[in-house]
């Protein structure tokens, strides 16, 4: 038997991404009343109602970023649609389908906070997503100013500061922060920055009320969330599940598994694995931090079995390498030893002492970045060698599998320059 | 209580800050600063002398939270 759950976030997806048809889904777009402080009120406490996070993966209290960003009178609104994820295809899913949803959550957000100015960044190789915006932008009424901005297409560019460094007219390249939080600033205001499914839950909040919000969910963490599914599984693509939704029931959205799994790569290329027999994990923060991994973008890989999980992990290592921002010593040098490390054990040319060395190297170059790059690096390799122990000790003993990478599982994106 | 920091963008891995004060800063296998705990008041001067030899600027000293 198949899960399947109410879409929300995708519900307009049969009707189309026009205005009209998301005003028909989801009703008129109801701004708080009252003066804006009041309203900010009104909002802050609906998100913590229904524990409303950052969805880009930092996995931030929605609230807090909105308390920082009313410290200034006229801050500006920043929607993050550039998906440097590779194996996610949220911001493919939400722009071509719900763009209006998108766009609810900051026009709100830019009513309680007095703002004017919305940017939307899409990422400067994403022309459909950005034809989307543009048509979306031209549906509007509101008395705002939309930007849509087109940053380089890398995976750091979504950083937080990098992305507001880049729409002030800088480089798209990662700020150091002593103090957390930090906000960046755009002209002379305070940007205030969400990934576009976390705009487009305050679109659902907004819509339909804290309470309705809290219909589905687990603990503490309400509504649902995108997961992008592929490697071995039937149908693989974007879906919307509950939180809490037992990993098990997304494969089954996506009609099961089409081959044996060696693990399942979850939360993007800075994320974790959790080994074959996880289905019973729930999707939800929470859960998944007890097993060592986050839910980050929702991507989910199911690596198959017939391919050498090593192999495949050490090509995601090395194109992780080279998309470092190159300002820092220990991501600079330490992702491409990483990457070499890793290497080596995929080829069987591994000793234990090399296994203790890329341990070592992982305890080295943690925390050391200015933005978290280099640790996200560090989580992917840290869990694989503690999911893929039997695979480890084999390519110890036995030298390379004779499979190697032959799956093809994890999108490796071409480079561009980094401007 | 005091920290030594370091500005990981800065830094161009001189390596005087770990010359100046072993005791507080050791250099990983590429050169690049590892601070080794807080400062305490016996190596408060030693941290000031640290961050005032960088010649990159990259170091300083802050005020724990």
């Amino acid at each position: 038997m198949s899960a399947i759950f109410p879409r929300r976030l995708l519900a307009t997806v049969e009707l189309g991404p026009s205005l009209d048809a998301h005003r028909r889904t989801h009703g008129p777009l109801t701004l708080p009343e009252g003066p804006s402080e009041v309203a900010r009120g009104t909002l802050q406490r609906a998100m913590d109602a229904v524990g409303l996070t950052g969805r880009g993966g930092s996995h931030v209290q929605s609230s807090l970023k909105l308390a920082f960003a009313a410290q200034d009178r006229r801050p500006v609104v920043v929607v993050n649609a550039t998906e440097g994820e590779p194996a996610s295809g949220r911001a493919h899913a939400l722009l071509l389908h719900a763009p209006h949803l998108v766009l609810d959550g900051a026009v709100v957000l830019a009513s309680v906070l007095g703002a004017r100015d919305i940017a939307i960044a899409v990422a400067d190789d994403q022309d459909l997503q950005a034809h989307a915006v543009e048509v979306a932008i031209a549906e509007r009424s509101e008395r705002l100013r939309f930007s849509l901005e087109r940053p380089p297409s890398r995976y750091v560019t979504g950083e937080e500061s990098a992305l507001v460094r880049f729409i002030d007219g800088g480089a798209a390249l990662p700020t150091f922060r002593v103090e957390r939080p930090s906000f960046g600033t755009i002209g002379r205001h305070r940007a205030i920055v969400h990934n576009l499914e976390t705009m487009a839950q305050v679109g659902l909040l907004a819509a339909h009320g804290p309470r309705w919000f809290a219909e589905v969910g687990t603990g503490s963490e309400r509504g649902t969330t995108l997961v992008t599914l592929s490697g071995a599984v039937r149908v693989p693509g974007v879906y919307e599940v509950p939180l809490g939704a037992p990993l098990g029931a997304a494969l089954e959205m996506a009609g099961g598994l089409t081959a044996p799994v060696a693990a399942f790569q979850v939360g993007g290329y800075g994320g974790a694995w959790l080994g074959p027999n996880r289905v019973d994990v729930a999707l939800d923060e929470p859960s998944l931090r007890s097993v060592g991994a986050t839910l980050g973008a929702g991507s989910i890989v199911a690596v198959p079995a017939t391919t050498c999980v090593l192999a495949e992990a050490s090509l995601v290592v090395r194109w992780m390498a080279g998309e470092s921002a190159g300002q820092c010593g220990p991501c600079v040098f330490g992702l491409p030893a990483v990457a070499s490390d890793l290497e080596l054990l995929a080829a069987g040319r591994a000793r234990r002492t090399d296994v203790d060395r890329l341990k070592s190297r992982l305890e080295f170059i943690e925390g050391r970045g200015a933005c978290r790059h280099p640790d996200g690096v560090v989580r992917f390799v840290r869990s694989l060698l503690s999911v893929v122990t039997a695979h480890v000790d084999a390519h110890l003993k036995g030298g390379r599998c004779a499979a190697g990478a032959n799956a093809g599982c994890f999108p490796l994106p071409e480079r561009v320059e980094v401007r | 209580m005091l920290r030594l920091v370091v500005d990981p963008v800065a830094c161009d891995a001189f390596g005087f800050c770990a010359e100046v004060a072993p005791e507080l800063i050791h250099l990983d296998e590429w050169g690049y600063p590892v601070i080794d705990g807080e400062v305490t008041r016996a190596t408060k001067a030693l941290a000031g002398q640290a961050v005032s030899m960088c010649p990159r600027r990259a170091l300083s000293l802050r005020s724990s939270t």
